[in-house]
């Protein structure tokens, strides 16, 4: 039996950090911040085409997560993914030089920015179609169990994706089946233009799963601690067979949906008020020079080394070479080795 | 080091912009994140956030200035330890470098996107002649309206003359549209009549199909039809096919439209033709236009079809402006092609974009003394076959255009009517211009290899002319 979902406000804020895990999330969150500011610059410059959506602001949520899961656990998402493949350990260089359309990126340039994938590192993309990545995650748990592994899923989406009626089929049939999948849900307060009251009678999306009989909770999506300690209920939760589990993590998007945004829906002092307050990475920082666990100059250091792996990215990918045209017609099909 | 601060891009397609606000003036601290200044287009508005830190030393583009190129800079950061006036002595040099370095750098990616206007991802220019609408009487005047304009004048028509018509659909209404179709129809008629979904295509199918079934007239507009798969079950099963089960009680007067297609370097998932999907379905009307006029006396006459109508648009169109007629009530009817060009050599036949390619190829093929005739087929089921087969009985010949896949598609339909009713008529094989049979690729020139443009047709033109 379910117990009724609850909104956890309890972080680890009082007790100490260690300071090895601390630096370590510093330094991932920061390499999001920093990757995704150069993808903004290079799509102005004409160089990353398409739709291209910026994880600004929600870091703290994918690097949390991560570090509540063990080798084989899978990972997936919708378009908003660059974080995500960040934190999944993918190389920096190849995910930018898939942003840019050539040959080195992950999908040697076929994907972009939405479509992107790993499975070397468990990373199930990258899905264009809201909602899709739900149903999907939801099978690799079941192959999980299917195949008697402990492994978890962690099936992330929007409060957008919230409302597609695939989300609910598959809540149903995990919770049916105990299936080892965490459902993630990135409420950052927009679809588009689209607040989470103008779109869902629930505004509670960590209810969501009370008809399913799934537990829910309500995560400060701002503070890696409090997203890690939710987290690793979670995904013990799922790894003991007891079945999927839901967490609903608070968190915004500073930066437009996609680039051309008419940020009309919403007032820059609310963008300015949760950058000045409620920064996970602001936060995090104050936290290690606080407990002098880092000094200006450890994290001016990290700053430097970051931009350096950034600017490494940016420069592979932009010289790069565009695909081969005869790649045109490779991997639409495998194939048949024997019959 | 200065750095220097350079005009950004919203789309892909965009060469330059109004800098319509400074946010931050001159000698402000800038963070990387800060939002230093507004730009727009004709479609949409941005922030520009500064992505380096310093001091902004310098503003060389006042706002308010129009046509500013993308790429160009816009003004100038001085680092760290750096003062502004060091900037502002020291930097042209090096900052002109820099601005020189960034163009030549893109001059390369330049041509290529310059390569894709004049052919394939760009838009044609409407330069090309057309033949008149013969419906339209002599002595109308017509207004340049785009494509975008002309469909959302259609709705507000529609919605004037008929209280049972609704609009609802993602981001239709507070947003103004995903690309700007519903403009200013909540300022006119209010929340109970244009309505904002969730993002929910197979709930709000549902409910379009039974508010259709319980007396009104809804259009549903998807954000695109790549999302409309997720609704296609309640499209084909409920509006589609309930009429003929219920032994022609239940009438389901509904448009579903939006754009279909390629757009632009968006990938495989968002630029998916539709056209053969829908067209291969009884119980649906499916209308394809290509020109603002057709978009508005089309969408006009689908809204008051008793039937179920899939209107498929293009967002690669809604910029275009063409000439619409002033008429007092434009509609038009469904299920009848448009000859556009008169010829006598070959027939070309297109739907949606396609057409416009249709209508270049043809004048290049004039300059080689290839005589085309092009056909805007506007609807594609029913599909108006007898004007195809009288242009075929003339010219012998007939290249099918189409943005879709080969397989199972539009032009094979066309070709196998053809084959069928004009056999003895046909100097050559009927020929067939495509999509190439792959997902969409992203990378800017495996996508231009994949799309159908002027030089596919004209190749196929020429082949089937023996030239
Ligand atoms: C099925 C489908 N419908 C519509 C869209 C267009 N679309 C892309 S993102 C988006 C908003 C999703 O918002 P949310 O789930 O909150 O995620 P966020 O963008 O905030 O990360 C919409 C409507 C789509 N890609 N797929
Ligand atoms: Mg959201």
């Amino acid at each position: 039996m379910a117990k009724a979902p609850s909104k956890s406000k309890s972080s680890t804020r009082k007790n100490k950090l260690n300071r090895e895990e601390a630096l370590k999330f510093y330094r991932d969150m920061l390499l999001i911040r920093r990757f995704e500011e150069r993808a903004g610059q290079l799509y102005g410059m004409g160089k990353i085409a398409g739709f291209c959506h910026l994880y600004i602001g929600q870091e703290a949520v994918v690097t949390g997560m991560q570090a509540c899961l063990k080798e084989g656990d899978q990972v997936i998402t919708g378009y908003r993914d660059h974080g995500h493949m960040l934190a999944c350990d993918m190389d920096p260089k190849g995910v930018m030089a898939e942003l840019t359309g050539r040959a080195d990126g992950y999908s040697k340039g076929k994907g972009g920015s939405m479509h992107m994938f790993s499975k070397e590192k468990n990373f199930y993309g990258g899905h264009g179609i809201v909602g899709a990545q739900v149903p999907i995650g939801t099978g690799l748990a079941f192959s999980n169990k299917y195949r008697g592994t402990d492994n978890v899923c962690l099936a992330y989406f929007g409060d957008g994706a919230a409302n597609q009626g695939q989300v609910y089929e598959s809540f149903n049939m995990a919770s049916l089946w105990d299936l080892p999948v965490v459902y993630v849900i990135e409420n950052n307060q927009y679809a588009m233009g689209t607040s989470v009251a103008r779109a869902s009678a629930e505004i509670e999306l960590f209810k969501r799963g009370i008809s399913f009989e799934i537990e829910g909770e309500e995560v400060d999506g701002m503070d890696v601690y409090a997203v890690k300690e939710a987290g690793e209920k979670a995904v013990k939760y799922a790894r003991s067979g007891k079945g999927p589990y839901i967490l609903e993590m608070k968190t915004y998007r500073y930066r437009g949906h996609s680039m051309s945004d008419p940020a009309k829906y919403r007032k820059r002092e609310e963008v300015d008020d949760i950058r000045t307050h409620h920064d996970p990475i602001d936060g995090l920082k104050a936290r290690l020079l606080k407990e002098e666990l880092a000094t200006e100059d450890d994290l001016k250091a990290l700053d430097k080394e970051i931009k350096d792996i950034v600017k490494a990215a940016a420069d592979f990918s932009l010289d790069s070479p565009e695909p081969d045209p005869s790649e045109l017609w490779t991997d639409v099909l495998r194939e048949v080795e024997s019959v | 080091m200065a750095i220097d601060i350079l005009m950004p891009a919203l789309s892909p397609t965009m060469e330059e912009g109004t800098l319509s606000k400074w946010l931050k003036k001159e000698g402000d601290t800038i963070s990387s994140g800060d939002v230093i200044a507004e730009i727009e287009t004709d479609k949409a508005t941005m922030e520009v956030e500064a992505v380096d830190e310093g001091v902004l030393a310098k503003i060389l583009v006042d706002e308010g200035t129009e046509g500013v190129k993308v790429n160009s800079v816009i003004a100038r950061l001085a680092e760290d330890g750096e003062s502004a006036s060091d900037v502002e002595a020291a930097a042209p040099g090096a900052a002109e470098e820099k601005a020189d370095a960034v163009p030549a750098e893109q001059s390369s990616d330049q041509s290529d996107k310059d390569a894709q206007v004049s052919d394939k991802a760009g838009p044609p220019t409407p330069a090309v002649s057309t033949l008149k609408d013969p419906t339209v009487p002599e002595g109308t005047s017509f207004v340049d309206t785009t494509v975008r304009d002309a469909l959302r004048d259609a709705m507000a028509e529609e919605m004037r003359r008929d209280d049972a018509v609704f609009v609802m659909g993602e981001e239709v209404a507070e947003y103004q549209g995903a690309y700007k179709v519903t403009r200013e129809l909540l300022q006119e008629f209010g929340a109970k009549r244009v309505v904002d979904t969730p993002i929910t295509e197979h709930g709000f199918a549902g409910l379009g199909v039974g508010a259709a079934f319980g007396g009104l007239k809804p259009i549903v507009e998807f954000m695109t039809f790549n999302f409309a798969m997720q609704a296609i079950d309640q499209i084909i099963n409920s509006a589609a096919k309930t009429l003929y089960m219920s032994g022609g009680q239940m009438g389901c007067p509904i448009v579903f439209r939006g754009p279909n297609g390629a757009a632009s370097r968006v990938g495989a998932q968002h630029s998916h033709d539709y056209s053969a999907w829908y067209s291969n379905v009884p119980g649906l009307k499916v209308v394809a236009p290509y020109d603002a006029a057709d978009a508005k006396g089309l969408l006009k006459a689908a809204i008051r079809d008793p039937n179920p109508v899939v209107f498929l648009e293009h967002e690669l169109l809604y910029g275009e402006s063409f000439p619409v007629p002033e008429v007092e009530d434009y509609v038009l009817p469904i299920g009848k092609a448009r000859v556009r060009r008169s010829g006598t050599d070959v027939t070309l036949v297109a739907h949606s974009r396609m057409v416009g390619f249709a209508l270049q190829a043809a004048e290049k093929l004039a300059e080689d003394g290839i005589d085309a005739e092009v056909i805007d087929l506007r609807t594609l089921r029913p599909l108006d076959t007898d004007t195809v087969i009288e242009s075929v009985k003339k010219t012998n010949r007939i290249v099918t255009c189409e943005e879709g896949w080969r397989y199972m598609g539009v032009g094979a339909e066309i070709c196998a009517t053809v084959v069928n009713e004009a056999f003895d008529y046909l100097d050559a094989p009927p020929t067939r211009v495509h999509q190439k049979d792959v997902p969409l690729p992203y990378a800017a020139n495996l996508e231009a290899m994949s799309l159908p443009g002027t030089a596919d047709i004209i190749e196929a033109a020429k082949k089937v002319c023996h030239v």
